[in-house]
């Protein structure tokens, strides 16, 4: 992307997750890292994510979960501050089951961003060349007059 | 644990599908429970603070919907499918047309197309007024 763009700090968007997302607070989504354009998280196995009691594996629910969340905030990444963003649409394929007792990554990027649309692509994963399930997704930049956070200007990374 | 397949057995034998639910964790985190209506189970996601996305609006975690959508859909397979196997989700796609406000939401499912091995169904997500859906989603479900 755009190299003009400030990149957002880490901070920012760990500060966002742990205080103004409380379903992904709940969920214990870890940022792993922010690029230009790029988000990368992860999500810890735990029990109650199951959707098959037998095998273990994940529901996919949760896996739109995590794909949403971090596509959306690709998108922060894309425009180098934190605006209000709505999903429009995702589109997501399950490839493979979701491991038991392994982590799941998510890394997504938005690789364009018009005045209104943003468009994101992203792939959950255990293992980076093994893909679980992969989404595109596009989503409305400034769909609320609301910011998606409220925080101290010291905290670093502009909110629009 | 009660096996799944045993619950969808015993769910198909009595008409009620709860059990069928609540065998499947992910589902009771989310709190999740069936109403039976003559078109099938009708899928009614709690208000719950912690399935928040966004407190200064405040809606729903858009990912909160997508999986109540999907729940619905697999619910209304399992209940027109014979079989006990539980169909695997090959593909979802979710048109979100309204923020989701954190109250109770309900989701239904109808089979579109039910093949020998693929599975077509659409399904909706309403809150206070199923004419004004919050967000519709299409499923792809392989049952083999």
């Amino acid at each position: 992307m755009n190299d003009r763009i400030p990149p957002l700090s880490k901070t920012v968007i760990e500060a966002m997750i742990r205080d103004n997302i409380p379903h992904c607070g709940e969920l214990g989504v870890r940022l792993v890292d922010v690029g230009p354009g790029s988000m990368t998280m992860a999500l810890d196995y735990q029990e109650r994510f199951v959707g098959n009691p037998e095998t273990g594996v994940l529901h996919g629910g949760i896996i739109t979960t995590l794909v949403d969340t971090v596509s959306g905030m690709s998108v922060y990444a894309a425009l180098g501050k934190l605006v209000a963003v709505a999903t429009l649409d995702l589109r997501i394929d399950y490839l493979k089951p979701a491991m038991p007792h392994m982590p799941l990554i998510a890394h997504a990027e938005c690789y364009k961003t018009t005045r209104q649309i943003a468009f994101t692509r992203c792939t959950a994963y255990h293992q980076a060349d093994d893909p679980v399930a992969t989404c595109v997704g596009t989503f409305m930049i400034g769909s609320s007059s609301k910011p998606p956070v409220q925080m101290p200007a010291q905290a670093g990374g502009a909110v629009e | 644990m009660r096996s799944l397949e045993e619950a969808i057995a015993e769910a198909k034998r009595t008409g009620d599908y709860q059990g069928m639910v609540d065998a499947i964790p992910y589902n009771a985190f989310l709190g999740l429970h069936l109403k039976r209506t003559e078109d099938g189970p009708l899928c009614v996601l709690p208000a719950d603070p912690k399935l928040v996305g966004n407190p200064l609006l405040p809606a729903l975690h858009g990912g909160v919907v997508g999986a109540l959508l999907e729940s619905a859909a697999l619910m209304q397979l399992m209940w027109a499918h014979e079989t006990v196997h539980v169909p695997k989700t090959i593909n979802l796609t979710v048109d979100y047309l309204r923020s989701a406000k954190p109250v109770e939401t309900f989701a239904q499912g109808a089979l579109t197309r039910h093949g020998r091995r693929i599975a077509n169904v659409r399904v909706e997500a309403w809150q206070d007024d199923r004419d004004r859906p919050v967000a519709t989603a299409l499923a792809h479900f392989l049952l083999t």
